[in-house]
């Protein structure tokens, strides 16, 4: 028996093995490197690696091959450009993490023990947070590139784990962020299983785990179709968990608020990306042609996301916690695009993912700033009056919730725009309609938020601002400029996007 | 560079130079306003005279691409409607920022900031009218509520928080279901002549009834809210309370028209069937809205809240001259929307000015003000005349064009609506009566009189209510051309006069 070497394009390649080459030096880095040095090293090295990988993603534009990795991997248009997205929100997302007092000095050690108060105070930080960002960047890259149903798993498992320990790794209020990190394990697995269980049926059913081979499967249409039902509800389950749409969202609160805020931003942004990404390759590459099965099942999912998400956020008093719902409606938002099954739903997604990364990494950055003796301050009522002390954190922090909340002249509003019509292009008026009801509701909240930066009293000065680092700096004001350039002038991103996005099959 | 753009851009630069200026020095701050405001009303006039009125066309055109991708244009221009209410605008604001000289000094915010969201948002109002891309329009639609929104919160009286965020939901709601309404249209023409925003484009649509009555309904609520038409009112009276009489004005006089204006340019012209549909309707609500507004006015005991419910009342008769679908309905109807933008302005800047003097609003605090301050009362006087449309004062010819029209189509609606005339004269015959005459209420005997800044600034708004009321035909030639094309083109034609006696 003769094996054949597989025939790796690595060209083609190159960006997803920069960073994983990359995330593989930072855990030696980590191993041998004196704690003094290490973090400038880590830092220069994810930052580096990110820059060199977008730089493949660039030389790559316009390429299409489906024989990367042996039909595995996928190198197209949305798929270059989704990694491109996810590199530059990670860049950024370096730079806030590089701000290392968020984070555990050593996560192993008892919260509140004689040992984690040793290392903090002889500087025996440990800065593994980097190579595990690496890794789930990595993961986030593959995962909108996989052409088949293991790969898409592997993809998954390689960005979800390293975010299981990131959740975990905050300074302060230790067990919080621990247990969300075990909230997040335990459901991830549970929905990881969901996702496995439903790759089986459809393989069952398409007999191959290639996406082409279902979709050829699909149209064939002779096989047994409650595989085919079963087997993409399930998978439907396991991607739905990691967008997080409803009724597969409760992680996102509990998860967004307890992991420390450069890691939620991080999460929040690219995560989405990439799920999302995953999410419109399988419904419109693989089971296009079974449209009819899947799209009354997602259109009530995501009619009950976006009313779930901007009903909910309407209670919460902790600012993460809110973000965390308004997530949840976006979700919902996004998921229209996915119902949409057009040339016109993928460009609209592609630039809503976009627009939408760059406020959530803006105003979870911005959150970061806002702090009193013992760490960041996340209760809403502590923001109240925050504008009298420091008009420039309110005013972009207002830049972020209007672009959330799609006001005119931010992206957030071109990006509901765009999706909306792809979605009603595609009949689907009902989701349209309850897309802009829930987007009344969710207004509200956003306002109030406003309103309490600006219109309100403070109780108590004892929260501040923190004079942000250059880093945080720099996040900040990009991605505020972001949000108002791409609401103002979209065309030259919408043009990049209609000329690049087509699915290679 | 294109008048419109130009005029458009000035108050925007004005707020930059204006934010650039020393925080310290607040007079300065308000001269340089002041001045920039004028000049924004000089190109108004410029654009007043230079106006065709042979022409139903736009005039003043201008369009660039602005997203190509979505095929939508920066596009400017104005027919005789939308002329009219640029120049409303672009007059009200030098006259709110010399009348509420000092309302900017207690905000919450800076003088500085203050005078920059009023230049804002007169580049907002005018970029309303004169856009003539609906995706524009809806830009300038809600952009323009943060600048309210500020205005109100930040520098009213009483519960102003409660009632800027009032105001902004429902606002914000109307304008999500008008967007759900514009993504319809936007789809549809992509469908039939490619993806277009161009109002002209759009109105060449093809439409099936039941969604045309869907998409009606959209912008419909959207402007009715905005209008505000009862039962979509709620927030006005809250709005009018607790805002400075300064932003009061430009609530009333200028943003509630961009309803219905919005009904006429938008309802009308994109969706002639589905008018024709909910006319009736529209017509009954507008009735409720003048009886009840009247009514509820009569019984106001706040003086602010007086002026708002008598003008959910002209809100009434505007809409309803805009449904009756006939031209004279329509001219009345817009010249109305002037009318009642210079008195409401009128009798907001008076009683800011009664309130500010006496620290309180209510009418009863008030009383035989014509003796201690003569000046005031004969202004208050005069503007209350004009809001009861006595003839010889503009509002009067409005009232009657619009009453003409609705009458030739709905006698009945037409007879009911004269019962709101008979109200405006009691709602403001009364507090003229407990504010103005009889003995000198304890407290009141030293309030001084108007200052020369105050009467600089009442005197021109009194002077166009009584120049209108006599010789409306500058403001009726301007607006008759555009207002019969808009009726032709959607499909009406005036109802032939009968002539009696031979049966």
């Amino acid at each position: 028996m003769i094996f054949d070497s597989p025939a790796l394009e690595y060209g083609a390649l190159a960006p997803l093995l920069v960073i994983f080459g990359a995330a593989v030096i930072a855990v030696i880095v980590e191993a041998f490197v004196s704690a003094k040095l290490r973090p400038a090293l880590q830092l220069a090295i994810s930052l580096g690696a990110v820059i060199l990988s977008f730089a493949q993603v660039l030389r790559l534009r316009g390429t299409q091959s489906v024989t990367a990795a042996v039909n595995s991997v996928v190198v197209d248009g949305p798929v270059l450009f989704m990694q491109g997205t996810i590199l530059v929100l990670a860049f950024f997302a370096f730079l806030l993490l590089a701000d290392t007092d968020a984070f555990a000095a050593q996560a192993s050690a008892i919260p509140g023990s004689s040992e984690e108060r040793t290392a903090l105070q002889t500087g025996k930080i440990q800065t593994e947070i980097y190579p595990l960002t690496l890794f789930a960047v990595g993961g986030m890259m593959l995962f909108p590139a996989a052409n088949d149903l293991i790969t898409l798993f592997v993809a998954l498992e390689v960005l979800s784990l390293p975010l299981y320990l990131m959740a975990g790794l905050s300074r302060r209020r230790r067990l919080l962020s621990q247990e969300a990190a075990l909230k997040y394990f335990l459901l991830g697995a549970y929905s990881s299983a969901f996702f496995l269980f439903g790759a089986a049926f459809l393989y069952g059913y398409a007999g191959d785990v290639s996406l082409n081979a279902i979709r050829d499967a699909v149209s064939g249409g002779s096989n047994n179709e409650a595989f085919l039902l079963i087997g993409m509800i399930s998978l439907s389950v396991g991607l739905l968990f990691k967008v997080g749409a409803a009724p597969f969202h409760s992680w996102t609160p509990d998860v967004y608020q307890g992991a420390p805020t450069p890691v939620t931003a991080f999460m929040a942004a690219a995560t989405k990306v990439a799920a999302f990404g995953a999410m419109l390759r399988i419904f419109y590459v693989a089971l296009g042609g079974a449209v009819w099965s899947w799209k009354p099942m997602l259109t009530a999912v995501a009619i009950l996301t976006m009313v779930v998400g901007s009903v909910i956020a309407i209670a919460q008093r902790d600012v993460k916690r809110m973000l965390a719902y308004s997530s949840v409606a976006h979700a919902g938002f996004l998921l229209t695009g996915v119902l949409a099954l057009s040339q016109e739903g993928l460009e609209a997604s592609l630039f809503y993912l976009a627009t939408y990364g760059f406020s959530t990494l803006g105003a979870f950055a911005l959150v970061t700033l806002v702090r009193d003796s013992s760490g960041e301050v996340t209760d809403l009522n502590r923001w109240v009056g925050l504008a009298k002390r420091s008009p420039g954190v309110a005013l972009l922090f207002t830049t972020f919730l209007l672009s959330f909340a799609g006001i005119p002249l931010t992206a957030g509003f071109i990006g509901k725009f765009t999706i909306f019509t792809a979605a009603y292009d595609s009949g689907s008026i009902a989701v349209v309609v309850a897309g802009v009801l829930s987007s009344a509701i969710a207004a509200f909240f956003y306002i109030r938020v406003i309103v309490m930066m600006f219109f309100t009293d403070a109780q108590d000065d004892t929260v501040s601002v923190t004079i942000p680092s250059l880093y945080t700096n720099l996040t900040i004001w990009i991605a505020a400029i972001a949000t108002v350039v791409l609401g103002v002038f979209p065309t030259p991103v919408l043009d990049a996007i209609a000329s690049l996005a087509v699915f290679v099959r | 560079m294109n008048l419109l753009t130009s005029m458009g851009a000035l108050p925007l630069l004005g707020a930059l130079l204006i934010a650039l200026l020393p925080a310290a020095n607040s007079k300065l701050i308000k001269q340089a306003a002041f001045a920039v405001s004028l000049l924004v009303a000089g190109v108004g006039f410029a654009a007043a005279f230079g106006f065709d009125k042979s022409v139903t066309e736009f005039q003043y055109v201008e369009r660039f691409a602005w997203i190509p991708a979505l095929g939508i244009n920066y596009q400017l221009g104005v027919d005789g409607i939308s002329l009219i209410l640029i120049l409303l605008s672009v007059i009200l604001v030098p006259i709110v920022i010399l009348a509420g000289w000092n309302e900017s000094e207690n905000g919450r915010f800076s003088v500085k900031t203050f005078y920059v969201l009023i230049l804002i948002l007169e580049t907002m109002m005018i970029g309303v009218f004169a856009a003539t891309d609906v995706f524009l329009f809806y830009v300038f639609f809600e952009a323009m509520l943060i600048p309210v929104y500020f205005l109100i919160g930040g520098y009213g009286s009483g519960e102003r928080q409660a009632a800027a965020v009032k105001f902004l939901l429902y606002s914000l709601f109307g304008g999500l279901l008008m967007l759900a309404s514009i993504i319809g249209l936007f789809v549809i023409s992509g469908n039939q002549i490619g993806r277009t925003m161009d109002i002209e484009a759009l109105s060449t649509l093809q439409i099936d009834a039941t969604t045309q009555n869907f998409l009606f309904l959209g912008f419909f609520i959207a402007f009715a809210i905005k209008a505000p038409l009862w039962p979509m009112h709620t927030w006005l009276p809250d709005a009018a309370k607790s805002a400075t009489p300064g932003t009061s004005v430009l609530l009333l006089g200028v943003l509630d028209k961009v309803g219905t204006f919005g009904m006429i340019r938008y309802c009308i012209e994109l969706f002639p069937d589905a008018s024709r549909t909910f006319t009736p309707l529209i017509i009954v609500l507008s009735v409720i809205s003048i009886l009840y507004g009247a009514f509820l006015a009569i019984g106001q005991k706040d003086i602010k809240g007086l002026i708002a419910f008598t003008s959910i009342s002209h809100f009434g008769f505007i809409t309803l001259g805009i449904f009756a679908m006939t031209s004279q309905g329509h001219s009345g109807a817009t010249l109305y929307m002037l009318n009642h933008g210079f008195s409401t302005a009128a009798l907001f800047l008076v009683a800011g000015w009664m309130i500010s003097r006496r620290g309180s609003s209510t009418i009863a605090e008030f009383g035989g003000l014509q003796r201690v301050t003569p000046i005031m009362a004969w202004s208050f006087f005069i503007a209350g005349m004009s809001s009861l449309a006595l003839p010889g004062l503009s509002s009067f010819v409005s009232e009657f064009l619009v009453l003409v029209g609705t009458y030739t189509r709905y006698p009945v609606a037409a007879v009911i609506a004269t019962f709101g005339i008979i109200l405006a004269a009691l709602y403001i015959l009364i507090p003229v009566q407990k504010a103005l005459h009889g003995p000198t209420t304890p407290g009141n005997e030293n309030l001084p009189d108007l200052n020369k800044r105050e009467i600089a600034a009442i005197a021109p708004v009194i002077a166009v209510i009584i120049f209108l009321g006599f010789y409306p035909k500058p403001a009726l030639d301007i607006i008759n051309p555009a207002a019969i094309d808009t009726i032709s083109r959607a499909g009406f034609s005036d109802p032939a006069p009968v002539v009696g006696g031979n049966k």
